[in-house]
């Protein structure tokens, strides 16, 4: 522990620390190290990683390709765990869990936003939204159906409902993909690259969205290579050979939807 | 995920792989219509032989003297004289649950009429042997007590006998004189036609004859080869058989202790003997129609890798979303039940069609057994799990990392 916050200032740490008095944790992470055996050779994906996040917080996590950023959000997202030091999710230890035990763990904590969206091919919208509580006995397929109508309205394709996957464009897609992650009110939302395969005006209104439910107090970490992203995030975690390299509070958060009026109008056709 | 929506989800995934699902339900339908049709046939054929040895009367029990060369034991020669004519006389007078009796005494030899001769075997019985036996006289009649009492030299003659020694079977042959081994016979009647029986014995090359005649003018014996009876009913065979026993043992003055010196067979028997070897015929027939489920499984197996390979990304996204191995593994698992039931499904109606072709343009006697289907069903959920099982398990064990990765 000790040595790990010699990694950064331990100043921003504070500051984060002042201004998140008696905010919960959701996640975090002491010490997290996470080794690959390649033939012979050990791979140090994360050689030590530590941070807290705080409920209703807005992270980006940046890094150039082989910094250990998509092993971290493995790391967040329960898909994997950490060789030595914990991973605190919303109170539960996971580095020993089983992996069924990890499964039902995202299923009730964690919603998934992939790059390439990820739905099920041929599916309409609320099906695909459905698809996490078909794995939570607690719905029934009318309260299922209810909170799939319910997320998808939230993202603004309350008119879309029955539209297969491959009906819809990109943008639309991502939408649906954000209100399969909302539905079953996740403690944190992972995005990876949630914008990487869109347009840079569709990417605009998806951050948008993200904005409007960092405000609605949803914990949401975003992970980019895009240093843009991180203007319209409320905290910038960098790493850097496996380790974190800055932590930053972002005082100065631009806004979204401002940004998407300056755009330039597409052409009408 | 609740079976319901398993189910679901396994018949979206087999509809949007229509032709390829096909293909691999194709070796269970073909697999189980030939489980099915095998079975029929066999079955068919079991009560066409049924059908054949109830027509020579279900409630027949037959007297033998001697026990049966049972554990490799051969009775003593004098001990095949032991049915006489007092037990004949003791049958018709106490037995109750007796209908008819009729003592048998046989002969094989030729039989000439004129220039044409033919080998045949001479029954000598009493006139109630037609009622045990079932035969129906044609033409003419039959002999009577008389003919018994004063040993007539007069007989009752079978199609084929006809056939032989007058040139046409439908010849109106009552009253002309034949002879069986020089012993002029006066035919009296005719039999109605029985045809081959299905072990493919000429059931109408026969004489029949009083008892009384072919023992003392052919046979030269005083005893009698067996003993012809019919139950009241099938039903009663048994106690039929336990009732003259009593009386043959009392008859033969055997000790408490003592082995029957004779041995009642009913028809019962003879039916199970046929019908097990008839048994062990479908049983080869069946077993190699069920190697090609075997095939048939394993050609699901081989679909279901390549449908769990092609599904890798999806199979990363649910696990990601919180299905846990289990839940893979059953989704993976009904899909192939699914598969294979369907096939099963297909397959006892093909069956069912070809055992219907079978019987109507191939005059095969076949008859689908239910239970037959009932296996079908069971066998193939079977298929469906046991080969449905290692590509499920594939994707269960799958890394979630892994397979988001997948392209």
């Amino acid at each position: 522990m000790s040595e790990n916050t010699i990694n950064h200032p331990v100043t921003e740490q504070e500051a984060i620390d002042r201004e998140k008095k008696g905010k919960k944790v959701v996640i975090e992470l002491q010490d997290v190290r996470r080794e690959f055996h390649v033939g012979s050779e050990v791979v140090k994906a994360l050689r030590g990683v530590s941070f807290k996040i705080y409920e209703g917080e807005f992270v980006t996590i940046m890094g150039t390709s082989g910094s250990g950023k998509s092993t971290l959000l493995n790391q967040l997202g329960c898909l994997d765990t950490p060789t030595s030091g914990e991973y605190i999710l919303d109170g539960t230890p996971v580095r020993k869990m089983k992996r069924s035990e990890r499964a039902i763990l995202r299923n009730r904590k964690i919603g998934f936003i992939f790059q390439n969206y990820n739905l099920l091919a041929k599916t309409t919208a609320v099906e695909n939204v459905e698809l996490p509580l078909m794995y939570n006995k607690k719905y029934n397929a009318k309260q299922r159906r209810e909170a799939a109508v319910k997320a998808l309205q939230a993202v603004g394709l309350g008119d879309r409902l029955e539209h297969k996957s491959n009906q819809m464009s990109g943008g639309q897609m991502q939408r649906v993909a954000i209100a399969r992650a909302l539905v079953n009110d996740p403690a944190v939302i992972l995005a990876d690259e949630a914008t990487g395969n869109l347009d840079s005006r569709t990417s605009f209104e998806i951050l948008v969205l993200f904005q409007q439910l960092h405000r609605q107090g949803r914990t949401i970490i975003f992970v980019t290579h895009n240093p843009e992203i991180a203007q319209y995030s409320s905290r910038n975690i960098t790493l850097r050979d496996g380790m974190l390299c800055e932590d930053k509070v972002n005082t100065c958060i631009l806004d979204a939807a401002e940004a998407l009026a300056a755009l330039p109008q597409p052409d009408d056709d | 995920m609740s079976i319901k929506n398993l189910l679901k989800v396994a018949i979206t995934a087999i509809l949007s792989n229509k032709f390829r699902s096909f293909l691999s339900m194709l070796g269970i339908i073909i697999g189980v219509a030939a489980v099915i049709i095998m079975m029929a046939i066999g079955q068919g054929s079991k009560q066409s032989v049924r059908a054949d040895l109830s027509k020579m009367g279900t409630n027949l029990l037959t007297i033998r003297p001697g026990a049966d060369m049972r554990n490799g034991v051969r009775q003593d020669p004098s001990a095949m004289q032991t049915l006489k004519m007092t037990d004949y006389q003791s049958i018709l007078d106490e037995a109750t649950l007796i209908t008819h009796v009729s003592p048998e005494v046989t002969s094989s030899g030729q039989v000439i009429h004129g220039a044409n001769n033919t080998t045949t075997t001479i029954y000598g019985e009493s006139p109630e042997y037609m009622d045990i036996k079932l035969w129906t006289i044609e033409e003419g009649e039959c002999f009577t007590e008389e003919d018994i009492k004063k040993s007539a030299k007069v007989c009752v003659v079978g199609r084929t006998v006809v056939q032989e020694l007058f040139g046409d079977k439908n010849y109106d042959c009552v009253g002309k004189t034949i002879r069986f081994k020089s012993i002029p016979f006066h035919i009296v009647g005719v039999l109605k036609g029985k045809g081959y029986n299905s072990w493919g014995m000429d059931q109408d090359n026969v004489m029949i004859a009083p008892y009384t005649t072919v023992m003392k003018r052919i046979a030269a014996q005083t005893f009698f080869n067996s003993i012809l009876m019919s139950a009241l009913s099938e039903d009663l065979s048994e106690d039929a058989i336990e009732e003259v026993t009593t009386i043959l043992r009392r008859n033969h003055k055997l000790k408490e202790d003592a082995v029957d010196d004779f041995t009642i067979r009913s028809q019962q028997e003879m039916m199970e003997t046929m019908s097990s070897t008839m048994d062990t015929i479908t049983i080869i027939l069946v077993v190699a129609a069920a190697f090609s489920l075997l095939v048939a499984g394993i050609g699901i197996m081989n679909i279901m890798l390549v449908s769990v390979t092609e599904r890798t990304k999806e199979i990363g996204l649910r696990m990601s979303v919180g299905a846990r191995g289990m839940d893979i593994l059953s989704q993976f698992l009904i899909e192939s039940i699914v598969i294979s039931l369907t096939g099963a499904l297909l397959g006892v109606a093909l069956g069912y069609g070809g055992s219907w072709i079978a019987k109507t343009f191939f005059a095969l006697p076949s008859s689908v057994p239910l239970w037959s289907v009932g296996i079908s069903f069971c066998v193939c959920a079977f298929i469906g799990i046991f080969f449905g099982y290692v590509p499920a398990r594939k994707a269960a064990r799958m890394d979630p990392i892994e397979a988001l990765r997948y392209e």
